[in-house]
């Protein structure tokens, strides 16, 4: 059983071909990094597998369940959680808000007009917890407003972790960091249990090529290269397209 | 906070005994007037405030309901008959209103509401044998609730006030739920919301119904105060109305709006007995608003309240400090 398959998927945007036949199996508590010049189209393929494009044709299953027709909210309950690569969170809020309507999103709470969110301990309490984990516990009430930029990459972490996902879908988490933000949310990651898989993109070769147990690359829609990482990296088309000389 | 609950209690002891202070029945009637004005407001700020969806259309809506109890009365059905199809009629219009506009958001929203409500405005001014065209319909009586007649100035203003408090604590709720937190997240990222598995049309469909709602029991109250419904009723003007109302009190607060219909209704009945060209009036004070406080007359006031004390108390402990040798 693969955590995460994608066949032969294609998306066109007119006369513009911006996912290729594309073909993608994550095992389950795979690391999997994808990698790919600028316009290769990593973040539509993440928008594809999240629902929030429908392909052309080709399909995508998550743990052999066929969601290729499922709205993407639905597949947040199926266990898919996402983060953009242009954090989008809500910013009149505060921290622990922003984790609460996580929680929210999955119980069937999210319905009910009648009782007060704030007297809903569970909620409250589970994400505190799930801040503390993040490290930002003591930033709790502060209005997302007042947040540093790496803060609220973890809150955006934060979110998706609450939500328990199988499949967790991170499109460039260190893009913007600092080199000490950077360390705190490579960390993070690597605290995140193995019953999470974690399909990535990221620019950042020196966090992103050691936290990746395979590589897919990328290129023009296509899948050029894929492997290892000790193969993609010595891949001579991995140079050719992305690493450089 | 205290200051807020403050204002608050006086603010309802203050409704509570209007008409023992109040001297003369014309002001009696403006305060029902405000009142009912003030749940039409909230309704609109339902979906303008909490939503991020602007309607135009509102005064459509607030037409059907009040046409259609008048009809229902001029078939000779009775109060609770009449007003309980009225209800429905509205609620089944409001939910044909939502799925037409939800196709869209922002400027489409708009104008789609306003399409919707120029047909109505449309409909009731031609469809001359069911809303008697330019004539209107008339209601004959007033209901008389557990044998109160509501003919009677401070009875219709107890009525008023009742289903007014009601509604305000029907929101208090609401605006404090899940649902309601999940619409504001709606209306701030509606696709973060979607990815974390909210349905945000279903979401946005029912901020509709439950304004709707509120439209519907507000235009109760004004076509049994008035007892005459016509199609200027449905106009554009009336919608642009309750929207300014909204916007100038503080769209997305819960008293903005009782605020912004307190100052509408005042300028449109009280001011405009001493000066002409009220219109006029009216105009300066959006415009001031507009420039003074963009937040509205509620946030605004606080902010320069916040601002105040701060001014005080960092001059209080300047000031003990230099007290201190």
């Amino acid at each position: 059983m693969t955590a995460l398959t994608v066949s032969a998927l294609t998306k066109s945007f007119g006369g513009l071909h911006v996912t290729r036949n594309v073909n993608l199996n994550v095992e389950p508590g795979e690391r999997r990094l994808i990698i790919g010049p600028n316009g290769a189209g990593k973040t539509t393929l993440f928008n594809l597998i999240t629902g929030e494009l429908t392909p052309d044709s080709g399909s995508i299953k998550l743990f052999d369940h066929d969601i290729t027709k499922v709205p993407s909210r639905r597949r947040a309950h199926l266990g898919m959680a996402r983060t953009y690569q242009i954090i989008t969170l809500f910013g009149r809020d505060t921290i622990l808000h922003n984790v609460t309507l996580a929680l929210l999103g999955l119980s069937p709470a999210r319905w009910n007009p009648l009782i007060d969110l704030k007297r809903q301990g569970h909620f409250v309490e589970h994400a505190q917890t799930a801040l503390e984990k993040v490290g930002l516990g003591h930033l709790a009430n502060r209005p997302l407003a007042q947040t540093s930029y790496g803060e609220r990459r973890r809150v955006e972490i934060a979110m998706a972790l609450t939500q328990n996902p199988k499949v967790l879908l991170l499109d460039e988490p260190f893009a913007g960091l600092s080199i000490d933000e950077r360390r705190d949310v490579h960390q993070l990651l690597l605290e995140i249990p193995r019953d999470v898989t974690i399909v990535m993109i990221e620019h950042n070769m020196d966090v992103a090529l050691e936290f990746a147990e395979r590589i897919t690359l990328l290129h023009f829609g296509e899948v050029i290269v894929e492997g290892s990482r000790a193969e993609v990296v010595a891949d001579p088309r991995t140079r050719e397209v992305y690493l450089g000389h | 906070m205290s200051a807020r609950l403050f204002a608050l209690a006086v603010g309802f002891v203050a409704l509570l005994t209007l008409p023992y202070w109040m001297q003369g029945i014309y002001y009696i009637n403006v305060a029902s007037q405000i009142l009912f004005y003030a749940i039409f407001a909230l309704a609109l700020n339902v979906l303008v405030g909490y939503a991020g969806l602007v309607s135009l259309g509102h005064a459509g809506l607030f037409g059907v309901t009040a046409y259609a109890t008048g009809y229902m009365l001029q078939l000779g059905f009775n109060h609770p008959v009449s007003l309980l199809v009225a209800l429905l009629v509205s609620l089944v219009s409001m939910a044909i209103f939502a799925v037409l506009s939800l196709r869209s958001t922002g400027i489409g929203f708009i104008m789609i509401t306003l399409a919707l409500g120029e047909i109505l405005w449309g409909l009731a001014y031609r469809w001359i044998s069911l809303t008697g065209g330019d004539n209107g319909l008339s209601l004959k009586t007033r209901p008389e609730p557990f044998g109160y007649s509501l003919s009677d100035v401070n009875a219709f203003y107890y009525a008023t006030l009742i289903t007014f408090l009601i509604s305000l604590a029907a929101m208090a709720v609401f605006v404090r739920s899940p649902l309601g937190a999940a619409l504001m997240g709606t209306r701030d990222q509606p696709r973060r919301m979607n990815a974390l598995g909210y349905h945000v049309w279903a979401i946005r469909f029912w901020a509709c119904m439950f304004s709707g709602l509120l439209t519907s029991v507000s235009a109760v109250l004004f076509v049994y105060y008035t007892q005459f419904i016509s199609p200027q009723t449905l106009a554009l003007t009336s919608s642009a109305e309750v929207l300014l109302m909204v916007i100038s009190g503080g769209a997305g607060t819960l008293l903005g709006p009782i605020v912004g219909a307190t100052l509408v209704v005042a300028v449109k009945t009280v001011v405009s007995g001493y000066i002409e060209r009220w219109n006029f009036l009216l105009g300066a004070i959006f415009v001031a608003i507009v420039i003074l406080m963009p937040e509205g007359l509620v946030p605004g006031t606080v902010r320069l309240w916040r601002l105040m004390w701060r001014k005080r108390e960092s001059g209080a402990i300047k000031g003990g400090v230099g007290a201190k040798p």
